[in-house]
């Protein structure tokens, strides 16, 4: 018995539910003498801007306790350049192609990378990255995700411009994350995905520095998952849209802790970097897991918590 | 056979030695990285089974054997103290070989010095095994004599071999790059011909090199060392700052033009 893993965010079908989170998997070029790319459920390309981006100084990441601090500062080539160098690779892998977006001049550009977006066919989605921590929004100085009436404004302007599958993508550096994520749905976001990293800082002992040039960046890991796990299990009970769960996914039963949250489907982030085979190997995983126990769907385990 | 350039491959240790206080070579056999690898090249290694440390650790290749290689290490943090306990027969899962490695100028009457900064000797060796019919001349730099590394595996392969260290307990008494520069501008048979400089070490002393060499009009390639996330490329992590923008030290490097580079 083979079961099913086919997932629906939207109207987007993936085939299975594990997809490879944003900024993680480069521009999917960089794995494919490890990996068979056409295996995964979806790809999250690295954040693309209006203007190309050169990113934050070195040193850019350290390694932390069961996890590592990143400040990359959105290094990417830009829509054009995405367009351009990018984009021709990925579009014959043969998987949904959802393309990850950021601005910190607000809607506008949000806006103008949308309408850009919404005229290539194999985009298969629009990620909206409101909650990286290492660029802060210029007018406000916070994230547009910190913000519930923020997130709203956002993703309803962008709404207004493409017919593309809409996810929005949470900061867990909030009170209280279904607030968020209600905005979101509210301004027809179709589905979220959680979390980003969260704030945080490691010092040298020696020179009194921080190991990032930019003091603080984003930790990621499995030292966040029970973190991210918790947080989508909170979003499942307020939302009806699909969640995609994101922290710490480093094998099939940390995979598998977000489904029982809640998570539709998954995202692998900083495992890529520690294993590059880690996505299509905790794929296996999770399919062995649903034979072993008899479970016809990955659907059936969404949100299966017995509390 | 798989003609991926770079590949994931679960090699067997068959040696881990202890060479100095706290230097180690591991021998590992993979004849497909063996094959493939060129000097200045790196692998990376998963050194614990646990999350912890969760990330792999970069080697460069220190020499190929026939279907085996070597990585040569010392003990700077837990991962190197954990691949330090590994036992022969152990299987290391490893990526490799990454990163753009040394060019080999070929010219037969220009002279080839290496520079070595510590455990800088590692990817140098792998050079001079390349560069051995050219005769290179080696300069190794360690803090003191007991810190010295793989002088005797150099003068094998035929190289000249010149000594520094930073307390005088062995060959020229001072710093690496003094000895380089001595060297280009003393009465030695490396004055005036035409050279080529390779080098690897600290960072401070590379970004010495490449002085050096711009004032002498030299070539020199430096191999560059950073923290690494994924090695691949993908991260965008460990970029350098050059004349051309960021950089990736693992993809467009680890070994660039020494005159590349925004120190």
């Amino acid at each position: 018995m083979n079961p099913n893993l086919e997932v629906k965010i939207g109207r987007l079908k993936f085939k299975n539910p594990v997809t490879v989170a944003s900024g993680t998997f480069g521009y999917a070029e960089e794995f494919k003498d490890f990996i068979n790319l056409k295996k995964l459920g979806a790809i999250f390309t690295k954040t693309i801007t209006l203007k190309p981006r050169l990113g934050n100084p070195p040193p850019r990441t350290c390694e932390t306790p069961a996890g590592m601090l990143n400040s990359i500062g959105l290094e990417n080539p830009g829509i054009e350049g995405f367009i351009k160098e990018k984009l021709p690779f990925l579009k014959k892998i043969g998987v949904p192609i959802i393309v990850s977006i950021a601005s910190e001049a607000g809607a506008d550009e949000f806006m103008v990378l949308a309408r850009r977006l919404d005229k290539i066919k194999e985009v298969a989605a629009i990620e909206l990255n409101i909650s990286c921590p290492n660029i802060k929004e210029k007018k406000t100085k916070r994230l547009i995700s910190q913000d519930a009436d923020a997130t709203y404004d956002l993703v309803k302007s962008v709404r207004k411009v493409t017919k593309k599958m809409l996810i929005t993508k949470l900061s867990p550096h909030v009170p209280d994350i279904t607030e968020i994520a209600c905005a979101a749905e509210k301004a027809g976001s179709d589905a979220v995905s959680l979390i980003n990293t969260f704030p945080a800082l490691s010092i040298d002992i020696e020179t009194h520095r921080p190991q990032l040039a930019t003091v603080t960046g984003g930790l990621s890991g499995p030292a966040i998952r029970p973190i991210a796990v918790r947080m989508v299990w909170e979003v499942y009970q307020k939302v009806k849209i699909p969640i995609i769960g994101i922290g710490g996914i480093i094998d099939a039963s940390s995979a598998l802790e977000f489904f029982l949250a809640g998570a539709t489907a998954i995202s692998i982030g900083m495992a890529n970097f520690i294993n590059p085979a880690a996505s299509t190997e905790i794929l296996e995983g999770v399919k062995k897991y649903l034979i072993k126990n008899k479970i016809k769907d990955i659907r059936m385990l969404t949100g299966a918590l017995k509390t | 056979m798989p003609t991926h350039k770079t590949f994931q491959v679960k090699a067997k240790l068959l040696r881990n030695q202890r060479v100095a206080e706290k230097h180690y070579k591991m021998t590992l056999a993979s004849s497909r990285l063996a094959k493939q690898a060129k000097p200045g090249q790196f692998v990376e290694v998963k050194v614990s089974e646990g999350p912890e440390p969760l990330l792999r650790r970069p080697f460069g290749v220190h020499r190929v054997s026939g279907s085996n290689f070597e990585i040569l290490y010392e003990i700077v943090g837990i991962g190197t103290q954990l691949l330090s306990q590994k036992k022969p027969g152990a299987s290391l899962d490893i990526i490799g070989p990454l990163g753009n490695g040394f060019t080999l100028s070929t010219t037969h009457h220009t002279a080839h010095i290496l520079v070595a900064g510590g455990m800088g000797v590692a990817p140098l060796l792998f050079l001079a095994e390349k560069l051995k019919k050219q005769k290179p001349l080696v300069l190794i730099g360690a803090k003191t004599k007991r810190h010295i590394l793989r002088e005797k595996e150099f003068k094998q392969l035929g190289c000249s071999v010149k000594i520094s260290t930073d307390d005088g307990s062995a060959g020229f008494p001072g710093k690496v790059t003094e000895l380089l520069q001595d060297i280009l501008q003393g009465h030695s048979p490396w004055k005036d011909n035409p050279c080529a400089l390779y080098a690897c070490g600290p960072r401070p002393m590379l970004k010495e090199i490449a002085l050096i060499a711009k004032s002498h009009k030299i070539p020199a390639q430096i191999s560059l060392e950073a923290h690494l996330a994924c090695g691949i490329g993908a991260c965008l992590g460990c970029v350098v700052n050059t004349k051309q923008g960021y950089k990736r030290v693992c993809k467009e490097g680890p070994v660039f033009e020494a005159q590349e580079i925004i120190w």
